[in-house]
């Protein structure tokens, strides 16, 4: 890691030497890794960029870890998907969706927990934890078999059956809490004060924030090496939001590209919407809310980068939206039935956000928008169950006609019903 | 009339090392101003210049952020249990 600095209190500023600390004993601010720019400036350009895996290492100058120490399960570079059809429904131009549904593990977290995993091994810990809504503890089981770690993954005992299997898979070692998830946070917390675990989104949360960055400088080079005029990201604590900008920002600062004046949104589910209703307000920092709301990976209600996300927005002019609970599955199915791209509840959220924000005429039609689809359709599979019932036939062309006449009938009688875009078929 | 106090990393330098201490108080106020009588210095790192709970502090009594009780009014009991947790910690998308 060449360029790093140090560790930076983003509160009080003050500096502390690289190690597994993620807040300012001096304020409890939280810890930012601080880069040499001019250093990475001169290493980097965008053909030497263009010649780099086709992974999220292509970035490693601007991470804190060594490349040939990378934890890498091949995260990353994932499609700028041009989404025409979704666009033109919706009025936009030039509309993309960032699929990072197909990251390894099928999640954004795959980029967090890579650079975590391998700082994790430089700093010797031999057990990765996490505390998890879902998507995080996949991703730390996998990385953790990966790197040849213990791993122990918390999450409330209410999750979604297909994320808890999903890390199980993998060896690790599953801790279902009975609460919810920022009690469960609360709990992880003093747990990793009390053993030597590095659990990557408490103690080494600074390296795992780094990670996020990585879907802000894909953006703009999957664009041609330009800044979007608009970003639209779903917000659980609030993290993603402001590193896709922080990476947006570093693309300028090295001189990649000239300029960026991205309009940051970001979206919440309404039964999750603390850093909305802190928008709405004109707040500076957010109160806590009691989630409740199907977007699971998204229930947070203490979330930990609040004021920064609320920073960003104003920094950049972005507005915070909610998604009512019964748009969030609108938002899966119209995305699966525009784009071929089958999101988890999270991208609903992102979705439904994105068309309010067009209806609030907050996106001009000829502007560049990314929407960031984080997570996958599969992991949330329970939530688009309903109403599922495939044409029932014999294995002969006489049983089949009835049957599809039968579907056409009851077809046209539910069709009578007014319906939305992207509604039940 | 004690409670028990959880004491995180951050801190631990002005407790000596501790961390759990007690302290007494009828409401959490009382009882972090007693616990800066035993540690100096430590109402400081709780505490903004106004007395009021910093930013980037979450304090739980029994487990419940006190934002969703009476903040520093909340009244405690003994055989009470109060962590301080660092608000930064955690998080995911």
């Amino acid at each position: 890691m060449p360029h790093v600095r140090c560790m930076r209190c983003r509160e009080c500023g003050s500096e502390y030497p690289i190690e597994p600390l993620n807040v300012c004993e001096l304020c409890f601010g939280p810890l930012e890794i601080s880069y040499d720019y001019a250093s990475i400036a001169r290493s980097v350009s965008r053909q030497s960029i263009e010649k780099g895996p086709a992974s999220m290492w292509r970035y490693h100058d601007f991470l804190p870890v060594d490349v040939e120490a990378a934890v890498d399960i091949g995260t990353g570079f994932t499609p700028l998907v041009p989404a025409k059809n979704l666009g033109r429904m919706l009025g936009l131009d030039h509309l993309y969706i960032k699929n990072d549904a197909v990251n390894p593990t099928y999640s954004f977290k795959d980029r967090p927990v890579s650079v975590t995993a391998s700082k994790a091994l430089e700093f010797e810990f031999e057990v990765l934890a996490c505390v998890s809504t879902g998507n995080l503890m996949g991703s730390v089981a996998a990385h953790g078999a990966r790197a040849g770690m213990e791993t122990m993954v918390f999450f409330p005992a209410t999750l979604e059956k297909e994320k808890i299997i999903g890390a199980a898979v993998y060896g690790s070692t599953l801790v279902a809490i009975d609460g919810t998830y920022d009690q469960a946070n609360r709990f992880c917390s003093e747990l990793a004060d009390d053993n030597r675990w590095a659990f990557v989104n408490i103690n080494m949360r600074p390296f795992y924030a780094e990670g996020s960055k990585t879907l802000g400088y894909e953006a703009v080079e999957q664009l041609g090496w330009r800044a979007p005029d608009h970003c639209v990201v779903p917000a659980a604590s609030g993290e993603l939001h402001t590193k896709i900008w922080k990476g947006i920002q570093e693309m300028t600062d090295v001189g990649l590209i000239d300029d960026a004046r991205t309009r940051m949104h970001l979206a919440q589910p309404e039964g999750s919407s603390p850093i909305v209703e802190a928008f709405r307000a004109g707040l500076k920092h957010v109160k806590p809310v009691k989630p409740d709301t199907i977007a699971k990976s998204l229930a947070i209600g203490n979330p930990a980068s609040g004021p920064f996300a609320l920073e960003t927005l104003a920094e950049t002019g972005g507005a915070a939206v909610a998604a009512l609970e019964e748009e969030v599955v609108e938002g899966i199915r119209l995305l699966a039935e525009t784009e071929g791209i089958f999101t988890e509840t999270a991208g609903g959220v992102v979705i439904s956000g994105l068309r309010r924000l067009v209806e609030e005429g907050r996106i001009r039609n000829d502007e560049v928008t990314v929407a960031y689809v984080t997570g996958n359709g599969f992991k949330t599979i329970e939530v688009v169950e309903n109403g599922v019932s495939p044409v029932r036939t014999a294995p002969n062309h006489e049983a089949f006609q009835t049957a599809m006449e039968a579907r056409t009938a009851r077809t046209r009688s539910a069709a009578v019903q007014p319906s939305t875009p992207g509604g039940k078929k | 009339m004690s409670v028990t106090i959880r004491i995180p990393t951050p801190i631990r330098r002005v407790t000596n090392g501790a961390d759990k201490v007690s302290a007494k108080g009828e409401t959490l106020r009382d009882v972090i101003d007693d616990m800066e009588t035993q540690y100096p210095g430590a109402k400081a790192r709780i505490c903004d210049d106004q007395g009021e709970i910093r930013n980037f502090v979450n304090i739980y009594v029994n487990g419940e952020d006190v934002r969703f009780l009476g903040g520093l009014d909340t009244s405690t009991t003994s055989g009470d249990e109060i962590s301080i947790v660092p608000a930064v910690a955690g998080g995911a998308a």
